[in-house]
């Protein structure tokens, strides 16, 4: 497949360069279409977000009102802070304008008239190439007032983050945004209802954005057919640990794990075993290396493998791997992350943090991998935001696919 | 504080343009603080106070930010923190290592400013490098795919 997110011209970062591909052609044309047909063509286009959920991204946009008073807004989620995930800064690095044109359609589509760029604040090298290229596209009229003469006015902005792993959350992005606590807000209700600042609200994950642009190019129904059919278009891997050439690698939907590793990534230095996977950035569920078979990197296919796509941050680990200590530095994060707002993640990922730490020091018994499962279960499911699960799914994979390397580093002379 | 601890002039004038990007001034303060640590390098009490009197917040407010936020240093740092990620994607790629060595060679744990106040070491989370890892941060700039030569070499370069 041609890359279409990230493709091999120099300098496409550069207004002209960009513009001689082709650049801002889509925007043009969108601006022409009426804006429900724009988003008439996401929504055929099956494309789903790519920030981990998942969600079909053109129904998202059909849930901002279409009569209101209030000023709509769209937040696009830049915050990448999901453990193995790196994607989002190859877009600013590499085709930074292809979001912007993105982002400016989009809002257009659903009528916004202020959109936001959140940030991770740790990405400060990334704010400042954003940044001249926002300013390069207000300069020639991309945004702002009366974008090409069409009487579509919208601001793009960028926010600088302050090192949060659950600004990533769309409601506690919102919050962060409003100068406040990152903390996330109950749902519903959502926020093309209430968002930012109690205005209709849309918040895409960079990636997503990113793809607008290719399905007005090629048509949704070009870009229906690339990849898997359920979950389509072209996807940015990012695959990190035990491989020879680790980095961002796009392609369509629906490889197969095993070829991403071998054919993309250069396999697994010294030849050695996949002992597991992390398919999707740390929190989605842990899978074994000999039950890689068939699965691939789209959401029906590990779904079916009892995992998910989540950011696509494919995490190898080889044979040698100790899957104690990488749980506990998992189970570390989500504890040193969790916002505090909920017990049972504020409490239980320190538990569970604890009862690995045992593990980790060969100090445990048998009956703490059931306190272990336990607390896990009691996070998830019963918080405010999906962060409680992020931190239960890869402690419940762990014991029910690899019950061996817990049972290994239980305590040898039991004290009675 | 002293009278000279003020956001300068330069600053002052781009919150006040920031303003205008939000419905709300509250929602500058993420920004109103960078400017702050990149002038001084760390958040006081006092300079929380400055905030939150320059955008009409409350102190508890602009604290309850502050203390949320890990990028925010509530305490002096050296002229360079050394931020070090020992999340799971470098940990597979011996960011251990590179901690170690680092303190070693620092002679400072993590958490500890060098006597020189030269240097800061801290460990961080996960700062989407993964395919470039081992990485560490040092003030804005990111350094991926370390080994020890190339830490030293780095480390003698930051006076």
């Amino acid at each position: 497949m041609e890359p279409l997110l990230l493709p091999s011209t120099a300098n496409l970062h550069a207004i002209d360069v960009y513009e001689s591909h082709g650049g801002y052609a889509m925007l043009r044309k969108a601006l022409l279409m009426k804006p429900e047909e724009v988003t008439e063509e996401v929504k055929k286009s099956n494309l789903r977000g790519r920030g981990g959920a998942c969600f079909p991204t053109g129904l998202k946009w059909t849930f901002m009102p279409k009569q209101t008073h209030l000023p709509k807004y769209l937040c696009v989620n830049g915050d990448e802070s999901e453990p193995g995930t790196f994607k989002d800064r190859q877009i600013f690095e590499s085709n930074p304008h292809l979001l912007i044109e993105g982002a400016i359609i989009a809002s257009y589509a659903m009528g916004v008239k202020t959109a936001y760029l959140y940030v991770r604040g740790e990405y400060a090298k990334w704010i400042r190439l954003m940044q001249k290229v926002v300013d390069d596209a207000y300069a020639r009229g991309y945004i702002g007032g009366n974008i090409l003469g069409s009487g579509f006015s919208t601001d793009f902005y960028i926010h600088r983050g302050g090192g949060a792993y659950i600004c990533g959350e769309e409601s506690s992005l919102m919050n962060s945004i409003e100068g406040m606590r990152g903390y996330p807000r109950v749902k519903p209700p959502f926020p093309a209802q209430n968002g930012l600042w109690g205005c209709p609200t849309t918040i895409n994950n960079v990636e997503t954005i990113a793809n607008v642009p290719v399905i007005l190019r090629l048509g949704h129904e070009a870009y229906t057919k690339i990849g898997a059919a359920q979950h389509p278009g072209p996807i940015l891997v990012g695959v990190s640990g035990h491989v020879n050439k680790p980095g961002v690698y796009e392609m369509p939907t629906g490889v197969p794990l095993l070829e991403i590793i071998e054919r993309y990534a250069g396999g697994v230095p010294g030849n050695k075993r996949i002992k597991a996977v992390i398919p999707g950035g740390s929190s989605t569920k842990i899978l074994r290396g000999e039950a890689l078979q068939g699965v691939c990197m789209d959401a029906d296919s590990l779904l079916k493998a009892g995992s998910s796509v989540g950011t696509a941050g494919l995490i190898v680990m080889d044979e040698d791997t100790d899957l104690i200590s990488v749980i506990t530095r998992i189970a570390s994060f989500y504890h040193h992350e969790s916002c505090g707002q909920c017990t049972p993640c504020r409490e239980g990922t320190g538990w569970m943090l604890k009862i690995l730490r045992r593990f980790e020091r060969r100090d445990a018994t048998m009956a703490d991998l059931d306190l272990l499962l336990d607390v896990a279960n009691n996070i998830e499911g019963n918080t405010i935001c999906a962060l409680g699960d992020a931190a239960a799914w890869p402690v419940q994979s762990m014991i029910q696919r690899f019950p061996e390397e817990f049972e290994k580093r239980v305590r040898v002379t039991a004290v009675a | 504080m002293a009278e000279t601890e003020k956001l300068s002039e330069k600053h002052l004038q781009a919150i006040e343009e920031l303003k205008k990007r939000y419905q709300q001034p509250q929602s500058v303060v993420l920004a109103a603080l960078w400017m702050w640590q990149e002038e001084h390098g760390w958040v006081s009490e006092e300079a929380m106070q400055y905030i939150a009197d320059l955008l009409s917040l409350p102190h508890q407010h602009v604290y309850g930010v502050v203390t949320f936020y890990t990028m925010f240093n509530r305490k002096p740092v050296g002229r360079h923190k050394i931020e070090v990620c020992t999340n799971v994607s470098c940990m597979l790629r011996s960011s251990q290592g590179i901690l170690e060595h680092i303190q070693k060679s620092l002679n400072i744990k993590v958490g500890e400013t060098t006597p020189d106040g030269r240097f800061t070491l801290v460990e961080a989370e996960c700062l989407g490098s993964c395919g470039t890892a081992p990485m560490m941060q040092v003030g804005n700039e990111y350094y991926e795919n370390l080994d020890e030569v190339k830490v030293d070499r780095i480390l003698n370069s930051l006076k």
